[in-house]
């Protein structure tokens, strides 16, 4: 193959790394208002007074918007197709504030300068109230946090909102009383995961304007260009004809933008006042008004026989969506369902959960989407129960792993039909010296070095739901238009598409333009999120290229005067016989015929939706360094072996794998929204939020042990959320093995380690 | 409310600047007022390097640096070394490194002053010039093969022993 599997350059490589302006706050116009919003300081609260008259009188003030301005349609602003699972529990300003940085009223003002002056003369008055902030006191708490009348969901997601109650559920296979029964062993533990910040390098914002035909335009910083326009059209009160979204080139995602954060606010003055509108958010807002990832505390039981034959896994997890219910009910359900399906030989499965309400920010999409939770819970009890039975830990993960061609009851009852996780674990346990270390090697009186692995699995795409449409036109000189509707967020989705799209077409890259996401123009598609867009669009964009080429050859076969099942197309010409000798017409001059009226304009779409969502699968290798004077620990080397199928582009696959390691090493050792006793943030700067800086890391090795799904674009499943989930578990095991301190709860500080894991 | 204005002149990427501003105007928005928008702002808190430029050829934070203080001064931004940024994107490019490119401008920026700053630096000193440039995306591995593939490729460059 030319252009799959090769590490092909991203085709906007040189536009980002010479600093062109492509992102959003280059492109707005400098007329646009600027639009700050006042936060609530209370974590949980009623307004009883708001006084904007001396604000709306400051000069430069264009408009001051509060509760009584916004339209009363609940909604969520959660990125997902509909009917969304999320309950419609918000609105764009509300009288009940729910957390510290609820947003309480809107400003727009010519200058920065004067939009925080007019923020500063706003006058209000709270009832306050007594909030909710321990996640295992919400359920029947005396304060409900959602007691309006006109909350919703769209069908049965386990909700009970009057309890505080998002989402409950539970799901069993098997015989789950009597496969604990007959267990010579079963581990009974409780993990605790933190909110973390997604902190992607560029925070939310959008301008927005009016367009010729009165319509609303959102410029924004995105994943969800079709679900932000469907969003906005709910929470504003106007149709969704009427508006229109555009995604430029955007500072990174990692699910944080899966979510509508900034889009409303500009979308309101706009709607309010005619004039541009854009607000940037500050770092601090990116991390007081967003959404983070769901904490949850998650019970894991193991049950086996004396050999190491899993009986039983019970998984119950407890989630935070705080104090929105914002991809709340989904994101619980990968914590068991990608988790248990690893260990497929047991017996019987159950998994049980709530999801609550509580007075602190909303949670919401982070890269792994509760799978990463459930690893780290899954992982973790899987090595103590290897302690009990006094067997090494790998050896329990093979003799109970998921097979290719096995039916997975806990995932959904799918087939997996490509899976060499089993390889994947021993390739990484040769790179990282497993033989040599494991358990531990005493470096000196005080250090010692050792490993610990974890397994993970995700999904591609969610199954049924996710949907891409993709259309390739055939420009006037022979060159492509390939139309997406999938945002690339800088993981190289454009540049993979692209490849894949010139592998079906037999051309050069340089002949696939490929256009840029707007709702007006692209094709629907759900989303860059769930690991979607290399399995989901990619089938699509190969469907579609396919679909093309026969036009092609059908317009050809009139040109030439045969029929079309004589011809072949090559990428450069369609002919018939030998390319040499037969009748040939070359795509560059059939082309060039049909845009001077002999013939019609090409283009072909298509739309692919997957049945099954075949889980990609990696084995993390932690190799770490701990001080045991101080409980420091420090991540020498990490060892990621992927299975992702093909992967289209290793190199992209490749940063896809070290990024998403350094991530969850973040997430492993330093990264903790925490809260004061009040339910304030307390650490909302990268000053005291701590993100690996490149002093934070050791070597990273990746590999890949390529299996071959059969239902993906040339055998590949998804590499973008996986690569996150093991250093979590995979680090706690190491220092388990370096010290015998066993840490249940992240993130894993040196304090944890030098008192011993007395946090459970 | 009346704004105190006074007068900075400086030179922008060796042209001339002569600019009314208000005291307390910070130098990353005066850049990007002026169309300088490769600069970009990551955090309030000068913890993150994207919006590093040069006063008089030394990197700094724009975000931390009141633009009254360049009043005399040679600013450099990422638009100014352009051709120098190009050679490096391409082997940013070759490893992949250039994900979501938000915190490049920022990086490349004191990647350069770097080069010019230390001979042949090794792979730590590297780590700790750059300690400064957060980068959520990539997980820094392949930007370090890219650095170090650059500065490797220089034709004046010595073979460092003990790398490989």
């Amino acid at each position: 193959m030319k252009y799959v599997n090769k590490g092909v350059p991203k085709l906007d490589a040189m536009a980002l790394v010479t600093g062109r302006p492509v992102y959003t706050d280059d492109i707005a116009p400098d007329n646009c208002l600027v639009v700050k919003v006042l936060r609530s300081p209370h974590a949980f609260a009623k307004i009883t007074d708001i006084d904007t008259d001396a604000a709306k009188g400051l000069p430069g003030v264009a408009c001051v918007l509060t509760y009584k301005d916004v339209p009363e349609h609940r909604f969520t602003m959660a990125g997902q197709s509909f009917p969304e699972p999320s309950p419609y529990d918000r609105l764009i300003l509300d009288r009940l504030v729910r957390y510290a940085g609820d947003p309480v009223a809107v400003v727009a003002a010519r200058t920065a300068r004067e939009a925080d002056r007019a923020l500063k003369a706003v006058k209000v008055s709270y009832e306050v109230l007594e909030p909710v902030l321990d996640p295992e006191n919400a359920l029947d708490h005396p304060s409900v946090i959602h007691p309006e009348d006109d909350y919703h969901v769209n069908f049965d997601i386990g909700n009970d909102a009057k309890r505080n109650l998002c989402s409950s559920g539970e799901f069993s296979f098997g015989d789950v009383d009597a496969a604990f029964a007959r267990s010579d062993v079963v581990v009974d533990r409780t993990y605790r995961t933190k909110a973390n910040n997604q902190a992607m390098m560029e925070t939310f914002r959008t301008f927005s304007y009016m367009d010729h035909n009165g319509r609303l335009t959102l410029v924004s910083a995105t994943q969800i260009p079709f679900h932000v326009r469907r969003i906005a059209a709910r929470a504003l009160g106007i149709p969704k004809q009427k508006i229109r979204v555009i995604k430029p080139r955007i500072g990174g995602g990692f699910g944080a933008k899966q979510t509508v954060v900034s889009e409303l606010f500009p979308a309101l003055v706009t709607l309010k006042t005619g004039k541009p509108a854009k607000m940037v958010f500050t770092r601090r807002e990116s991390f007081t008004g967003s959404t983070s990832r769901h904490a949850m505390r998650i019970r894991v039981r193991l049950g086996a026989d004396q050999a190491g034959n899993l009986q039983a896994i019970h998984v119950d997890t407890l989630s935070n969506t705080g104090a929105y219910g914002e991809h709340g009910p989904t994101t619980v359900g990968l914590s068991g369902h990608k988790s248990m399906p690893l260990y497929n030989k047991a017996k019987a499965l159950k998994f049980t959960y709530n999801v609550v309400y509580t007075n602190t920010m909303s949670a919401g999409a982070f890269r792994g989407y509760g799978a990463t939770q459930g690893c780290f819970a899954m992982e973790s009890a899987m090595d103590e129960l290897a302690g009990e039975l006094g067997m090494d830990p790998l050896a329990l993960r093979l003799k109970n792993l998921v097979a290719q061609g096995e039916i997975m009851p806990g995932y959904y009852g799918e087939k997996l039909n490509a899976c060499t996780l089993d390889q994947c674990i021993c390739r990484g346990k040769e790179l990282v010296g497993w033989d040599d270390t494991y358990p531990f090697q005493k470096i000196s009186d005080t250090r010692v070095r050792a490993v610990g692995a974890a397994i993970t699995m995700q999904g591609s795409g969610i199954a049924g739901i996710d949907t891409a449409s993709v259309e390739i036109r055939l420009q006037d000189d022979g060159f492509y238009t390939l139309m997406i509707g999938a945002a690339d967020m800088g993981t190289g989705c454009d540049t993979i598409l692209a490849q894949m799209a010139a592998e079906v077409l037999c051309c050069d890259m340089d002949r696939i333009i490929v256009s840029q996401v707007d709702t007006d123009h692209s094709p629907y598609d759900t989303g860059s999120y769930a690991s979607s867009t290399t399995f989901v669009t990619g089938t699509s964009v190969v469907k579609a290229g396919k679909a093309l080429i026969r036009k092609i050859t059908r317009e050809a076969a009139k040109k030439l005067g045969l029929p079309p099942e004589d011809l072949e197309f090559d990428g450069t010409s369609v002919f018939a016989g030998t390319k040499e000798s037969g009748q040939r017409i070359a795509v560059t001059d059939l082309a060039r015929e049909l845009a001077v009226g002999k013939g019609a304009c090409l283009s072909a779409s298509a739309t692919h939706s997957s049945p099954v969502s075949p889980p990609p699968f990696m084995a993390g290798f932690a190799e770490i360094e701990l001080d045991l004077e101080t409980g420091k620990v420090f991540v020498l080397n990490y060892v990621g072996v992927v299975d992702c199928g093909t992967p289209i582009n290793p190199n992209l696959a490749r940063v896809q794998t070290e990024g998403g390691i350094v991530q969850g090493i973040g997430m492993a050792l330093f990264e903790d929204i925490t809260y004061n006793a009040s339910g304030k943030m307390m650490n909302a700067s990268f000053m005291q939020y701590k993100i690996p800086s490149r002093l934070d890391i050791g070597n990273i090795q990746v590999a890949f042990e390529s299996s071959y799904e059969p239902s993906g674009p040339f055998g590949a499943k998804s590499i973008g959320e996986v690569v996150i989930n093991t250093p979590a578990p995979a680090i706690a095991n190491a220092i388990a093995n370096a010290c015998g301190v066993r840490l249940r709860q992240l993130p894993m500080t040196a304090e944890d380690v030098f008192m011993g894991g007395c946090n459970d | 409310m009346q704004v105190n204005k006074f007068k900075v002149s400086c030179t922008i990427n060796g042209a001339g600047y002569e600019e009314e501003i208000a005291p307390d105007l910070l130098l990353i928005d005066f850049l990007r007022g002026l169309g300088f928008l490769s600069i970009k702002q990551g955090c309030d808190t000068t913890n993150c390097g994207l919006c590093t430029v040069w006063v008089d050829d030394r990197p700094v934070l724009s975000c931390a640096v009141p633009a009254a203080r360049i009043h005399g001064k040679a600013v450099t931004t990422l638009e100014g070394v352009r051709e120098k940024a190009e050679a490096f994107a391409g082997f940013m490019a070759e490893q992949g490194a250039d994900q979501c490119g938000f915190c490049s401008p920022g990086l490349v920026m004191n990647i350069l002053a770097m080069e010019k700053e230390l001979d042949n630096p090794s792979p730590e000193e590297i780590r700790a010039y750059l300690a400064g440039n957060l980068c959520r995306c990539t997980g820094y591995a392949s930007q370090m093969r890219a650095i170090e593939a650059y500065l490797a490729a220089r034709p004046y460059c010595k073979p460092r022993g003990g790398d490989q």
